[in-house]
């Protein structure tokens, strides 16, 4: 025994005898991942998430989360001798006193949109492959919680700084808080403190930011991944794989090395982001003041659909029985972010109910193989992007010179058109790939080689597919409708009602697929060789 | 749930194929140094790291082509930081692709149910536990305790109460009375009609008591515009146009829709537009909203000059300024 191992191994047994973990490391030291690029989204948001944590540590070392008024007399020359808040001179100070500072923030501000970013997408992935169904419903449920936390988190994250950007943004949650009928004033009047902007708003949200949703964030991503480690990653279909078994690599080395290092590499790009590009230029902006603002203002792209819903929205407001509503502000500031959520959240019992599968599920979708599903998220996904780019409508105007009500009524007109629209569409190309594979089982792929035939006719080589691949292409299950008894054999009549008319209506557009080939078809073509 | 459809058998996994590294020592040794070298820029990063940081100076500009002029020590500290995180990533990445092992395995899924053995045993026991405290057999207790547990959510919530203090009728109001003055913003000066040319815009205040300062909150509801125009361009009934002074007219700042300062104005339409959402204000109409979210005019502010030639407030804002509110009247 080398000196290396008895030290590890009098670690190994100190730890154990009082621990008991050898038990746990030995069965969970082996564990299988599977591998595929998607299942690396949901590391990357976790890993920005880390980002954040190490360089927010580094910020509130000088960060002054003060509303309280000083003279700014730092090494940034044009903004000398102004007036402003604590917050924004330490933010400042941060960016040109601090070595190191500014890399800092910049690090922070590129993280949290990387983090958002990964969150979407890792989230879109789960959505189109199907991998919240049963068992996993918990970890969907807390992953609609972080991505509504991560928006909350990154809007007060950036709103800190108290410059003039900042603080209009600032200013429209206001609004938003003020417009809630019967108890927005007092709301509003509550969280500031008294009439906006106040001096308490700053310090309120940073502790908010630095401390009580970060706890959350931990204890949520905490349970996120426990519950990933104990139920077992989901596989994309394949040769050899099942709802049964997972396959894939150990944790001990390959992804102990492969997860370590792609911490690194996400850090290591968000480090170079922050070192090249330049985001969220806070001293051009000057310090906050109502009284002002700059042409341009942008929230940060996650919130940006949100901007955009707010800035397409009719002016409606009413005056009745003495009481104001706005609900050019309420409808997309609350109400409709509020049944997105809420529909993002119930979506898995939504499905499970529509299609009537309680089972368990291991093995993803294919996305054309659900092509309803498929079609439903790139709907909601056309309705957000609609939303986002009319919240940059300013910029789009200015760089495509393109007038402002012009990209208005385009995005009013297309919010509502082009969303169902994108589901016809995408149920269309969802079901001619499923064509196409019925017909790459059954024919093999073009090979683009022409023969001529001895008595004369010219055909084109076709290269069957190996095993692997036909299997690959043909495991997923094809639902069925399910029937809907109308009266049984005494003529009595169907109780359930109308719950169970639309849950056969789904049911029944929920199978509408083309028949994939099956085990005799394909044995006949092999045969029959052609 | 699913019709039975004869489906393809299930191949099984395919063949394992070797990499060269695992079958070549020299392949593999290469690999080895290919890694050792990764971990090597990864140190030369940090040495970038901490060259840039203590020995290039922070007002020290290089010219680098695309980025242009950019600071050399926020550059070294961020280039190196990069470089020494990045590189031991590709390592380690690296290091796993080529020499540990690539073969796939398999392991065993458990279904999520637990026994039914279990089942029974817990439902039991969660039966038992129940049946022991007695709250089935006990409603006054359970009705009591589940009374007293709400109230005591109570406190938590009545302690938030001195969060702010209550909005009364400030909203309503501004600082702006009948005669106060206009001062321009910044520099606290009374203004003459003169002092605006036609075309002009101007940024307003009311002005101050002697040794009052303006805080925020005024600035938040007192913002003025001052825009002159040639009195013919209005198109105001007889009220509003009372309001003006010599084509001067002065709306409330603060966009009726959120809040937001109301900064863009284009002389040639004379329109005012609000650059959070785009709502488009007509001058000449009384600051009617002809474009965008916001649903109500700008509130118009009242003025005409005293007895010393300056401008002043007629009257206070007839309207509560900004953002609408629940106890917003009209």
């Amino acid at each position: 025994m080398t000196a290396r191992e008895r030290i590890a191994g009098n670690v190994a047994n100190y730890v154990d005898e009082r621990t008991g973990a050898a038990a746990w490391m030995k069965k969970n030291l082996n564990k299988v991942f599977p591998d595929h690029w998607s299942f690396m989204l949901g590391e990357i948001a976790l890993y920005s998430f880390v980002i954040l944590l190490l360089s927010g540590t580094f910020l509130t070392f000088w960060f002054d989360p003060s509303m309280r008024h000083v003279t700014y007399e730092g090494s940034y020359l044009p903004l000398k001798d102004v007036e402003m808040s604590a917050a924004y001179a330490s933010a400042l100070h941060i960016s040109f006193d601090v070595r190191g500072g500014l890399l800092m923030r910049q690090i922070h501000h590129w993280a949290a949109l990387i983090f958002m970013a990964a969150i979407v997408v890792h989230l879109l992935r789960v959505f189109f492959t199907g991998a919240f169904r049963k068992p996993r419903e918990f970890n969907w449920l807390l992953g609609v919680g972080l991505l509504t936390l991560g928006i909350v988190e990154g809007f007060l994250g950036y709103s800190l700084p108290d410059d003039l950007l900042s603080g209009t943004g600032i200013r429209i949650a206001h609004a938003i808080i003020q417009s809630i009928p019967v108890v927005g004033t007092y709301l509003s009047f509550f969280a500031f403190g008294g009439a906006f902007p106040g001096e308490v708003f700053i310090p309120r949200i940073y502790i908010v930011h630095v401390l009580l949703l970060p706890g959350i964030f931990l204890a949520l991503i905490t349970i996120h991944l426990m519950l990933v480690w104990y139920q077992k990653h989901t596989q994309y279909p394949g040769p050899g794989r099942t709802e049964k078994n997972v396959v894939g690599y150990p944790l001990m080395p390959v992804y102990m090395a492969k997860a370590g290092g792609f911490f690194f590499i996400v850090f290591g790009i968000t480090a170079f982001l922050g070192a090249v590009a330049s985001i969220n230029p806070i001293w051009l902006y000057g310090p906050y003041t109502p009284g002002q603002i700059s042409a341009g203002s942008q929230p940060d792209w996650y919130m940006g659909w949100l901007d955009g819903l707010v800035r397409m929205a009719p002016p409606i407001e009413t005056y009745l029985f003495g009481h104001t509503i706005s609900w050019n502000i309420l409808i997309p500031g609350l109400i409709i972010p509020g049944i997105i959520f809420t529909g993002m959240a119930l979506y898995p019992f939504i499905e499970s109910w529509m299609t009537g599968d309680k089972r368990e599920h291991h093995l993803l979708d294919r996305p054309r193989n659900v092509p309803n599903r498929t079609a439903l998220g790139v709907m909601s996904l056309t309705f957000m992007l609609v939303a986002l780019i009319n919240g940059g409508n300013d910029i789009i105007a200015t760089h495509f010179d393109l007038t402002i009500n012009q990209i208005m009524w385009f995005s009013r007109i297309g919010i509502i058109v082009l969303p169902p629209l994108a589901f016809v569409i995408t149920k269309r190309i969802c079901l001619s790939l499923q064509r196409k594979d019925r017909e790459l089982v059954l024919h093999g792929r073009e090979t683009g080689r022409l023969v001529m035939l001895p008595h004369g006719e010219f055909v084109e080589v076709h290269e069957e597919l190996s095993a692997q691949e036909k299997y690959r292409l043909t495991q997923h299950e094809q639902p069925v409708a399910i029937s809907l008894v109308k009266e049984d054999a005494q003529g009595v009549v169907n109780p359930k009602g109308i719950r169970a008319k639309l849950q056969a209506r789904f049911s029944a557009a929920n199978a509408e697929n083309i028949a994939k080939p099956t085990a005799s078809e394909v044995k006949e073509l092999e045969s029959g060789h052609h | 749930m699913s019709k039975e459809l004869e489906p393809l058998s299930d191949p099984g996994l395919p063949e394992h194929i070797h990499r060269k590294a695992d079958t070549d020592p020299i392949a593999a040794k290469r690999a080895e140094q290919q890694v050792a070298i990764l971990f090597g820029l990864s140190a030369l990063g940090t040495l970038l790291f901490i060259y840039s940081f203590f020995f290039i100076a922070d007002d020290q500009f290089i010219f680098i082509p695309i980025m242009g002029n950019t600071n050399a020590h926020q550059l070294g500290i961020g280039i190196g930081m990069a470089a020494s995180l990045l590189f031991i990533g590709f390592g380690a990445v690296h290091w796993a692709k080529k020499l540990m092992p690539d073969q796939e395995v398999i392991a065993l899924r458990h279904e999520m149910r637990s026994d039914e053995s279990d089942r029974q045993e817990f439902v039991k026991t969660a039966k038992a536990g129940a049946e022991q405290a007695g709250l089935g057999r006990r409603p006054l207790i359970k009705r009591t305790l589940a009374a007293a547990a709400g109230l005591a959510g109570l406190p938590a919530v009545i302690l938030l109460r001195d969060l702010g203090p209550l909005p009364g009728n400030s909203l309503n109001e501004t600082s702006w009375r009948s005669g106060t003055r206009l001062v321009t913003d910044p520099g606290d000066r009374p203004i003459r009609p003169a002092d605006l040319e036609v075309g002009a815009v101007a940024q307003v205040m009311p002005e101050l008591a002697a040794g009052k300062k303006r805080t925020l909150e005024d600035v938040a509801k007192d913002a003025v515009l001052l825009i002159r125009l040639r009195p013919s361009e209005f198109q105001l009934d007889d009220e509003r146009l009372s309001w003006t002074y010599q084509g001067i007219i002065a709306f409330s700042k603060i966009c009726s829709h959120m809040g937001c300062a109301v900064a863009l104005y284009e002389q040639t339409t004379k329109h005012l537009l609000c650059p959070c959402h785009q709502s488009t204000f007509d001058v000449t109409r009384a600051a009617k909203v002809i474009f965008g979210p916001a649903a109500r005019p700008l509130p118009q502010l009242a003025i005409t000059v005293d007895d010393d030639g300056y401008l002043i407030a007629k009257q206070p804002f007839t309207e509560a300024v900004g953002p609408s509110f629940w106890e917003r009247k009209s």
